[in-house]
């Protein structure tokens, strides 16, 4: 008993510090980061038009795709957990496409399905008039294109894992299958939902290649906080710094909060 | 690549720790002497292309790698110490912090010169005619951002035509601003002559009415891995057959 304590307590050597380079791989960058922040300068950094305006384009639009995200992934993820359909797997993996996709490149597929000349956007255009590209609302289609596949994943394997019982309990009481998802299912994957979404909305927040391809580049309309340190990056680089200093604290506060949930659900 | 990358793949797990260290340590021992990386504004890209081919017909062994982007990008990446060999960019400013930044081996000197036009897409749905459209809400107007050399040009042409602009996307170089105007996601916008005249039937240009050109210099760098070549390279740029390419692209001569 006490033996096999100890052994399982040991860390071998090699693991151990092939652990501690990955940390250092992750945290070396972000120290960098921190020793060029020009701290004292980061209040009226922080409070200049370029950056107001990013931080409520980047506030609006991630938190409006993470809503949508949540609308539509939801839906999907029970489909892919509980209905066997042909062609499923290939949906799913369509669905997750956009995690590894390079943003850039979905960027552009927005761009030739929604674009002004698009498959889709040109027959929109003409009979509503909404063009995507350039506006605000170009800029929530492209984050969530890239956020909600990090929701239907986590959604999907909680509602591969959850157990069943009190849906069939519910059922057999009565309960219609549209109530039975409302007041049954959901709740009982509360905390991977709720990982779901805040994993899709820090996603969005993060989101640069598919929105500067897509939704173009204007302050006050389509900037958000990555592409205004990009731009920044090269002729202010300390409002760059700054602004990565709060993309930085808001991301890490935010995965900090989730803990492990995101993991364990699964 | 890295001969320590190499070995990771062929032997155990304990050659990880070694090849894991020589990547972090950046691969210092490159036995690849001979590639000569050359950081270019992205409006050189077809020209440079070209000049890279011809320079390494001339010299064996030479492997020419051009990475473009924009100037202002690429000088941020050099100053932080990108291992480039030769810098072109697209106007004196960027080279200028460069120079101060002590990174060139050699003094800058101007190889060509480019000018702007207005630019609409193939048909010409928003009846663009000239500099003054680009005031136009009803279209879809986009600029080089501003701090990108063609963003500051732009300024400065717009400025001297005293026309105030309805901006709809900066965008963070000259090619992404002109692929957007290709696909006629944007209805007009102020790209380089050489970059119009590279859009062919793509596009309908008109002149700006405003007599302004931007300066491209190209200078060695300290971190050549190859100093000779780096500047060999500059030499064949300045040179008859580098000059013969740019004009052929639309270039003006320095």
């Amino acid at each position: 008993m006490t033996a096999r304590r100890r052994t399982e307590e040991r860390t071998p050597l090699l693991l151990g510090v092939l652990a501690s380079l990955g940390i250092a791989l992750v945290a070396i960058p972000l120290v960098g980061l921190l020793i060029r922040v020009p701290w004292s300068d980061l209040g009226s950094l922080l409070s200049s038009d370029v950056v107001l305006d990013a931080l409520r384009i980047s506030l609006i639009s991630s938190v409006a795709a993470a809503a949508l995200s949540t609308l539509l992934g939801v839906p999907l993820a029970w489909l892919l957990a509980r209905r066997r359909f042909r062609g499923r797997r290939v949906v799913r993996a369509a669905v997750t496409l956009p995690m590894v996709l390079p943003p850039v490149v979905g960027g552009a597929a927005l761009l030739f399905a929604l674009g002004r000349r698009g498959v889709v956007g040109e027959p929109l255009d003409d009979l509503t008039g909404v063009v995507l590209p350039f506006s605000l609302a170009g800029v929530i289609v492209a984050n969530t294109f890239v956020a909600m596949p990090f929701l239907v994943l986590t959604v999907e394997g909680a509602l591969s894992n959850s157990d069943r019982g009190v849906e069939a309990a519910a059922a057999s009481l009565g309960a219609s299958s549209l109530r039975i998802f409302w007041s049954v299912t959901l709740p009982a994957i509360a905390p991977s939902l709720r990982a779901g979404i805040v994993l899709a909305w820090a996603r969005a927040l993060g989101e640069f290649g598919a929105t500067v391809t897509f939704a173009g580049n204007l302050q006050g309309r389509t900037q958000t906080l990555p592409l205004a340190v990009f731009v920044s990056l090269e002729n202010d680089r300390d409002a760059a710094l700054a602004m990565s200093l709060v993309m930085v604290a808001v991301s890490f506060a935010v995965l900090l909060g989730l803990r492990d949930r995101w993991w364990n659900s699964r | 690549m890295c001969a320590a990358q190499r070995t990771v793949r062929r032997t155990g797990a304990a050659f990880v720790l070694a090849g894991v260290l020589s990547v972090l340590a950046g691969c210092a021992t490159d036995s690849d002497s001979d590639t000569l990386i050359v950081f270019a504004a992205s409006s050189l890209v077809d020209a440079f292309a070209e000049i890279g081919a011809a320079f390494e017909q001339q010299n064996a062994g030479a492997d020419v790698v051009i990475t473009t982007g924009g100037s202002s990008a690429l000088r941020a990446q050099i100053i932080d110490g990108a291992p480039a060999a030769v810098f072109a960019s697209a106007n004196a400013s960027t080279m200028d912090a460069v120079v101060e930044a002590g990174d060139t081996a050699a003094g800058p000197q101007v190889f060509a010169r480019n000018g702007l036009e207005v630019v609409a897409p193939a048909g010409n749905a928003g009846g663009v005619r000239g500099l003054s459209d680009l005031a136009r809400g009803d279209l879809f107007v986009g600029l080089c951002a501003v701090g990108v050399p063609c963003g500051d040009l732009s300024r400065d042409v717009l400025g001297e035509g005293g026309v105030i602009p309805s901006v709809d996307t900066d965008e963070p170089d000259a090619r992404a601003l002109l692929s957007k105007i290709v696909d006629g996601e944007l209805d007009v916008g102020l790209v380089y002559t050489t970059d119009a005249l590279s859009a062919g039937d793509h596009v309908v240009a008109f002149a700006t009415g405003v007599d302004l050109n931007t300066p491209y210099l190209i200078a060695p760098l300290e971190g050549a891995a190859d100093p000779e070549l780096a500047s060999a390279f500059v030499d064949y740029v300045t040179g008859r057959t580098g000059q013969a390419v740019l004009s052929e692209q639309g270039f003006l001569a320095p």
